[in-house]
């Protein structure tokens, strides 16, 4: 399944600013997301990738802008972040796994505390998924004795077991050794493939190329260039696209 | 790189293997060596605390006034007689902590949460959770035991209950849960902030994210410093003699005023120790094993 640019757009982000005291963030995003379509945020460290996700999920609230889900404000005053956060995933760097459940249990808290979903139906569906993630003999494992790439997966599977409309991942691969981190592209690419609508910030211009249908590039928290990905990482048209597209070819990372 | 751990020490646990190759080729020989002080500082302790203890008791027992101490303080004869009360006393002091124990572990909790709850809407919980605990850390135990224990009786409230038993363990619980409460706080401060992200992203509430996700990290942190704060109630429970409850040291109190002599305070410090230091190895024990667990300890 691939992205049809013809259908309103499933996610809507428009002129967010977001400062964190005197520190601007972002000054003005827009963003549009088509209902399948994967969108890779990139950038250099600091650019307000990361916030601009947390600010999708409304871990932080905005200063001003408006994001719309599905063709409904998500935003602003009047809304029930927990009920948005239903239906958006995100993984985080760092992979925010609690260490004192298990990974089935990791899996199974969102559905069975928010949604209310019963226990036995609950633990089913999560097998499914860490099975497909292959993590089927690791679900009674707690987080500390799995690799970075297996606790990656899992939570990757805890956000994606509500099946939301939309999947965030920060920067996922980030933490993980060279040598895991394509087990975890791998099932993202899956994801992918399923028709999952994701927004991935993210460092792997050649996983970028791979899955993305827009690219969008990141600077002094804007988006200075969007297009597909063979455009703007083969002939970007500005300059500081450029010059971090260099850079990244120099550390060898495309 | 790996140190030929056939002919050396015994296979490691997990714990020093991944330390192991830090240390490079030398790995096996400075734990040997280790080892062998560590038989040889078992063996000078031993022999200097024998030598250390028997001229202490030497010098006590030889001294001039050792047969008058004997007398107020170790007479079997006192021993004996004080302690059937004493022990008695003794088994109201445990009531009485365990009983408190319980209710401050819980009080404390939920004082701590709801000084950790966010947003404005729960400001003045936030607020009056705070009051309570600079009120009842800040005032003295013996303070708060003769307000509440002597003064409310005094009021003549009609149906507030005038039991110093009663009093005497509402005012343990209220000081002592305010201290308990800072320290699951700082449990709860001390558990990432990511997990909170983690948590509120799948869409839990605020309360749910505490009681799921950060509440069982945070006291799995701070059960030290709460056993700590157990062995000191163990002892604390002893003040509330002063409101005339025939508790261990009310005992003892009341043995002595009649017969003058001391071993009845003795009685009671054996039955305290015999107590406290159980639970003393107890913290020492788990700490311990929540270090090993955590891979703390390389040797």
């Amino acid at each position: 399944m691939t992205a049809d640019p013809t259908s309103p757009p499933l996610l809507k982000v428009s002129g967010v600013h977001k400062s964190f005291g005197a520190k601007v963030v972002l000054q003005g995003v827009d963003l549009e997301v088509a209902p399948h379509g994967v969108v890779c945020l990139i950038g250099p460290s600091g650019c307000g990738k990361s916030t601009l996700l947390r600010c999708i999920n409304l871990l932080e609230p905005l200063d001003a802008g408006l994001i719309e889900l599905d063709g409904e404000r998500i935003s602003g005053k009047g809304i029930n972040a927990n009920a948005v956060r239903r239906r958006v995933g995100i993984v985080f760097q760092s992979f925010n796994l609690f260490p004192h459940l298990s990974v089935l249990d990791n899996v199974t808290l969102g559905p069975r505390r928010v949604r209310k979903v019963p226990r036995r139906q609950a633990e089913e569906r999560a097998r499914e998924v860490l099975d497909r993630f292959g993590l089927g003999d690791k679900v009674d494992d707690y987080p500390d004795r799995l690799s970075g790439g297996q606790q990656q997966r899992a939570a990757i599977a805890r956000a994606i077991v509500g099946d939301p409309e939309l999947l965030l991942l920060d920067e996922v691969t980030s933490a993980l050794d060279p040598e895991l981190v394509g087990e975890v592209l791998t099932v993202i690419r899956d994801l992918a493939a399923g028709g999952m609508t994701m927004v991935l910030a993210t460092h792997e211009m050649g996983f970028a190329r791979d899955v993305a249908d827009q690219v969008c590039f990141l600077h002094e928290g804007r988006v200075l260039e969007a297009g597909p990905p063979a455009q703007i990482l083969k002939d970007p048209q500005e300059a500081r696209t450029r010059q971090f597209l260099a850079r990244v070819i120099a550390a060898g990372r495309l | 790189m790996t140190p030929d751990i056939g002919s050396g020490p015994p296979p490691a646990p997990p714990g020093r293997a991944r330390a192991a190759p830090q240390s490079g080729g030398g790995g096996a020989s400075w734990r040997h060596e280790l080892g062998e002080e560590g038989a040889r500082g078992a063996l000078i302790a031993f022999v200097a605390t024998v030598v250390f203890v028997g001229v202490a008791v030497w010098l006590v027992l030889s001294s001039d006034t050792w047969p008058d101490v004997q007398q107020q303080f170790f007479n079997p004869e006192d021993f004996r007689e004080s302690w059937p009360d004493v022990l008695g006393g003794f088994w109201l002091d445990i009531k009485m902590f365990v009983i408190a124990e319980v209710l401050i572990l819980a009080f404390g909790l939920l004082v701590a949460v709801v000084r950790s709850l966010r947003g404005p809407a729960f400001f003045p919980l936030r607020a009056l959770s705070v009051i309570y605990i600079d009120l009842f850390r800040g005032i003295p135990i013996l303070l708060i035991l003769f307000l509440l224990g002597f003064g409310v009786p005094a009021l003549q409230l009609p149906g507030v209950p005038n039991d110093p038993l009663f009093w005497g363990v509402t005012s343990l619980v209220l000081s002592y849960a305010a201290y308990t409460a800072e320290v699951y706080r700082s449990g709860i401060d001390s558990v990432h902030e990511s997990q909170r992200a983690a948590a509120r992203s799948l869409g839990l509430t605020q309360w749910q994210t505490l009681r799921f996700a950060i509440v069982p990290q945070a006291i799995r942190n701070v059960v030290p410093a709460l056993l700590n704060g157990l062995v000191s109630l163990q002892k604390d429970v002893a003040l509330v003699s002063v409101l005339g409850v025939r508790e261990a040291v009310r005992e003892a109190e009341i043995y002595k005023s009649r017969t003058f002599n001391y071993t009845s305070f003795v009685a009671a410090t054996v039955l305290f120790l015999l107590a406290s230091i159980p639970l003393a190895r107890l913290t020492d024990w788990y700490t311990r094993r929540e270090r090993q667990r955590r891979g703390q300890v390389v040797a």
